[in-house]
């Protein structure tokens, strides 16, 4: 029951967010001076009465609450208007760009908990040793790395001089894993690298040194003391309740995640979410830019709830409180 | 019995012979920092960086090309590549046949101004923030704590992208959205250190004599704080540097023919494959800057925890070694307990024992 009422008030605080972030957008977007989209949309010269009609079109003659209502009641029903560019529905382009940025997120986020989990748990499990001390230099190497410096200087260092030897595998840009497997596989897996490695860096270093933390229990002493194999005291005991300051960081990361994507997608020419983004902000096509804010916001939103579930799991105290 | 009694009055004749020799908090953080090789190395590069980052006009005066300067016949090849590293251009030069060298200093002043001032203005926002909101609780506490969250939880690069498409890109544009994002973090764990101060009974005392909380805040609180704090500061410094040079990669921060690391490495984006330099100097220049801040603020940490103190405690060492485990862990478990930034998630992480520890 208290996992139920922790959750609902996660939910309704996720609601709050994803509000503020859409009454943000259209105040940003809708609250201008008169005429100033109709400008944009009516090309050279327009006549007064061009302008007229594109603002009856576009609704725009009505008062803004009303246009609010309009706004929320389309937010609502999942339709994010038509780009002023192309006229395409932003909804096909989001459909379109979904699977090829779910590419990059889904495989940099598996490689950056399981490298950083992994490296973390290692290196308290033999701390100060050999493996902990280049671990701890790697770390710190990879934090000062932002993903676009890391992610040219892997096309620069890897990209370039393999195929200058005539491999031909890694490429840029994307191929969908329907057409083939390899040619996706090689296209993706800088753009992981690129992604994971920052992230992973700060995972290890957060894990290692909850985990250190934790194996200093009396508990564990006692898991110790009642025989239980070591590989059995560090996981059953060690890393589950450690995990738990990991994955509150991991809540907070999220947001990062999204800036991180956008890089590695203009930076790898894969056309998704963030690059198609930020060619709508350069060329300020507005619904494009207004769907990625507030499906951005929701993905964040969503995932921040996810990572609350799993925390509540985790951890059995949060429940209480 | 008696021995004991011995013992606790011959500490007590003691007592006075070592209080004579106390020092200053800040005394003794030096103190410590001193023997840091890697905080004193790190601290002279950051040194170095801003005086050639205020010295820049003196290297374009010197090298006699300024910083939007094209020299199409010197600096880019007959073929139309830009020139390499030589006497006349020392990191070589753009695609414009610009100075790369000059164009990078230019940039450092642009990321030290942005990173060192967005930093000032988000702690002093940060302090005030979580000051009040610990220092008050109840439903002042409620709202701040909880826009404190909500600015945590925000997408910031989503709201950089609406501001920026809405209102164009400009310096103070980027300022604006690095100061909103750090702010918060910086909120967030003062609020957490006042929870625990204001419960302290010399808080109790000057609240007893009636002292205005203000007052109790800015003279008995902030003066606690400003230890913690200056470390959360230095380490948000290559947050916010990064934070521009990524924004400005993407287009959305300072605009070229203003040079700024991060649309220096934009422009490399298509010239890498032949012009190495163009890509690795300005990387290079980001990666040092980022990483001496970085590696500075790791160092105060360590030299403001008490506890490396005992490291200069020769004969302890061996103790200390065996011991080491456990205490990393103790050390950990207060900074693990207060998640900062989204750029710092390391700072919420272990001292890196393999370095303060013989």
């Amino acid at each position: 029951m208290r996992l139920f009422t922790f959750l609902t008030r996660r939910v309704l605080a996720g609601i709050f967010v994803l509000w503020l972030v859409s009454l943000f957008t259209f105040l940003l977007f809708f609250l201008r001076p008169a005429n100033t989209v109709a400008r944009e949309i009516a090309g050279k010269a327009p006549t007064p009465e061009i302008l007229h009609l594109i603002n009856v079109r576009l609704g725009l003659d009505q008062p803004i609450a009303v246009q609010y209502w309009q706004y929320l009641v389309r937010l609502v029903h999942g339709d994010l208007g038509y780009s002023f560019i192309t006229s395409q529905s932003v909804n096909t382009i989001i459909a379109q760009d979904l699977p090829r940025t779910a590419s990059v997120v889904i495989g940099g986020v598996v490689l950056w908990l399981v490298v950083g989990l992994s490296v973390g748990i290692l290196s308290a499990t033999r701390a100060r040793s050999l493996f902990d001390r280049i671990a701890t230099f790697g770390v710190l190497a990879g934090l000062s790395l932002p993903v676009f410096v890391l992610g040219q200087l892997l096309l620069w260092g890897v990209y370039l001089q393999l195929a200058n030897h005539g491999f031909t595998w890694i490429q840029t840009g994307y191929v969908s894993p329907t057409e083939s497997i390899s040619g996706w596989l090689g296209r993706m897996i800088l753009p992981w690298i690129a992604l994971a490695t920052v992230s992973a860096a700060t995972y290890s270093r957060l894990s290692r040194g909850s985990l250190i933390d934790t194996l200093g229990e009396d508990y564990i002493k006692m898991a110790r003391a009642k025989g239980l194999t070591e590989r059995r005291v560090v996981f059953r005991h060690g890393v589950r309740s450690a995990l738990t300051p990991v994955v509150s960081q991991l809540g907070i990361d999220i947001g990062a995640l999204l800036g991180g994507v956008v890089v590695v997608e203009i930076v790898f020419g894969i056309n998704g979410l963030g690059y198609d983004t930020i060619h709508a902000v350069l060329t300020g096509d507005l619904p494009v830019i207004m769907g990625f804010v507030l499906v951005g916001a929701a993905f964040v939103v969503v995932a921040n709830l996810i990572v609350d579930l799993c925390y509540a799991l985790l951890d059995p105290r949060v429940r209480i409180t | 019995m008696s021995t004991a009694m011995e013992f606790q009055a011959r500490a007590v004749e003691a007592a006075p012979v070592e209080a004579v020799e106390g020092h200053s908090q800040w005394w003794l953080t030096w103190r410590r920092l001193r023997h840091d090789k890697v905080a004193i190395a790190s601290l002279i590069v950051i040194l170095v960086i801003t005086g050639l980052a205020i010295a820049a006009p003196a290297f374009a005066a010197l090298t006699g090309h300024g910083p939007a300067e094209q020299f199409p016949n010197t600096g880019i090849s007959a073929t139309g590549a830009p020139a390499g590293p030589s006497a006349t251009f020392w990191l070589g030069a753009d695609e414009l046949g610009r100075d790369l060298f000059v164009r990078i200093l230019y940039g450092a002043r642009i990321s030290l101004f942005v990173g060192v001032v967005t930093t000032a203005i988000a702690t002093v926002a940060g302090v005030a923030i979580g000051m009040v909101s610990g220092y008050y609780g109840g439903w002042t506490d409620m709202l701040l704590a909880r826009s404190i969250d909500t600015a945590l939880a925000f997408p910031y690069l989503v709201l950089t992208l609406a501001l920026v498409a809405r209102f164009g890109p400009s310096l103070l544009m980027v300022m604006i959205v690095i100061t909103f994002f750090t702010w918060s973090g910086i909120a967030r764990v003062v609020r957490g250190q006042m929870l625990s101060i204001k419960e302290k009974e010399y808080i109790e005392a000057a609240r007893s004599i009636g002292t205005s909380p203000w007052r109790i805040m800015r003279v008995d609180i902030l003066p606690n704080l400003l230890g913690p704090v200056l470390v959360l500061a230095t380490l948000a410094i290559p947050g916010a540097i990064v934070a521009e040079a990524t924004l400005s990669f993407l287009g959305l921060g300072i605009q070229p023919p203003t040079p700024s690391w991060g649309n220096l490495l934009a422009g490399a984006q298509n010239y890498y494959a032949e012009a190495w330099w163009y890509l690795v100097f300005p990387a290079l220049a980001l990666l040092i800057t980022t990483l001496a801040f970085n590696l500075l603020g790791d160092g105060i940490r360590d030299a403001m925890d008490p506890r490396t103190e005992r490291l200069f405690a020769g004969a302890e060492r061996a103790r200390l070694r065996g011991r080491a485990r456990g205490r990393a862990g103790a050390a950990t478990a207060a900074e693990a307990g207060a998640p900062l930034s989204s750029t710092g998630g390391e700072q919420a992480g272990p001292r890196k024992e393999g370095r303060d520890l013989p």
